[in-house]
């Protein structure tokens, strides 16, 4: 149950090739945002006009959220952040565009996206602490440490989980829902779920960001 | 054939049911927030960045049960095991 025509892949079908239509999109949407990226730096100016200063807004907002969650630390972590942000929000917004699918409604997308910030979460860790990362693990009192340990290695194995599954949910889950009223009343009645799918794709992608923001804080923070 | 039609119920019903406690747990943190910033309106920015978080929080309980919905009805894994059996 997905879109009725898709361009990706009838290009594809056409090439005789077997990617699976949300890595052509993925592709499609990293050339997007490298275009946007190459337009908007290439002719800098001093007092911004038209589409550099809208790429301003987008960029500094997304620094001033790093700045408000992470604190002046979390500086060195724009890149990595404010991709996330890009690629999540440009992706949950093709899905309106007739012919497109989002990749963030594949599994494989997601669990890519929160494997990177897992991966990242302990990096940051273990270059910011060293050995001493560990105390994140034990929990306040050195007696219940293997307990704790147990505990902290489920709950942090979690968080791919739970950041991928979320994600995937939502944009899947949106796309049935809109696919379903397309079936029923093809005229006017989708556009309701279709306005609530700009919503969720702003929110899921607030809500990725800011947890991805709120973990790699929390490895940078000393252990209590 | 009986197989399909509990499968049907299954996901119905677990979605329901998921959608329920999700629903009561929304409620009262949008409650919370809203009291919240009716008593001081100048943290409402504070607010809603955690209202948010804890949302996403509750939210995923309900994505869980869809996905499992969702796997029971289109990916179920023992669809060929009793279309095998009924072929018999």
């Amino acid at each position: 149950m997905t879109h009725p025509f898709l361009f990706l892949q009838w290009i594809e079908e056409q090439l005789h090739l077997h990617l699976g239509e949300h890595v052509t999109y993925t592709w499609f949407v990293m050339i997007v945002l490298i275009l946007a990226g190459l337009a908007a730096s290439r002719s800098i100016k001093e007092v911004p006009g038209g589409f550099q200063n809208f790429m301003e807004v987008v960029v500094g907002g997304v620094e001033n959220l790093i700045e408000e969650t992470m604190g002046p630390k979390g500086k060195t972590y724009f890149p990595l952040i404010a991709t996330f942000a890009l690629f999540i929000l440009v992706s949950n917004l093709i899905a309106l565009i007739p012919g497109f699918y989002p990749p963030t409604a594949n599994l494989n997308t997601n669990a890519a996206l929160a494997l990177t910030v897992f991966a990242m979460t302990h990096i940051v860790g273990l270059k910011e602490h060293g050995v001493g990362y560990i105390k994140h693990f034990m929990g306040p009192i050195l007696l219940l440490a293997p307990l704790m340990i147990i505990i902290e290695m489920i709950g942090h194995l979690a968080r791919p989980v739970s950041l991928s599954l979320r994600l995937f949910g939502n944009m899947y889950g949106h796309e049935i829902v809109l696919m379903i009223f397309f079936a029923l009343v093809p005229f006017l009645l989708p556009i309701p779920m279709m306005l609530m799918g700009v919503l969720v794709a702003f929110i899921q992608t607030f809500v990725f960001t800011l947890l991805a923001m709120i973990y790699i804080a929390g490895a940078l923070e000393e252990a209590h | 054939m009986e197989f399909f039609a509990w499968c049907m119920i299954a996901a119905g019903f677990g979605m329901a049911i998921g959608s329920f406690g999700t629903g009561l747990g929304q409620g009262l943190a949008i409650k919370s927030a809203v009291e919240g910033v009716a008593r001081n309106p100048g943290a409402s920015g504070k607010i809603l960045t955690t209202m948010m978080i804890g949302l996403a929080m509750i939210e995923s309980l309900a994505i869980y049960v869809f996905v499992v919905a969702m796997i029971i009805l289109f990916a179920n894994p023992f669809t060929e095991n009793v279309l095998e059996l009924l072929a018999k």
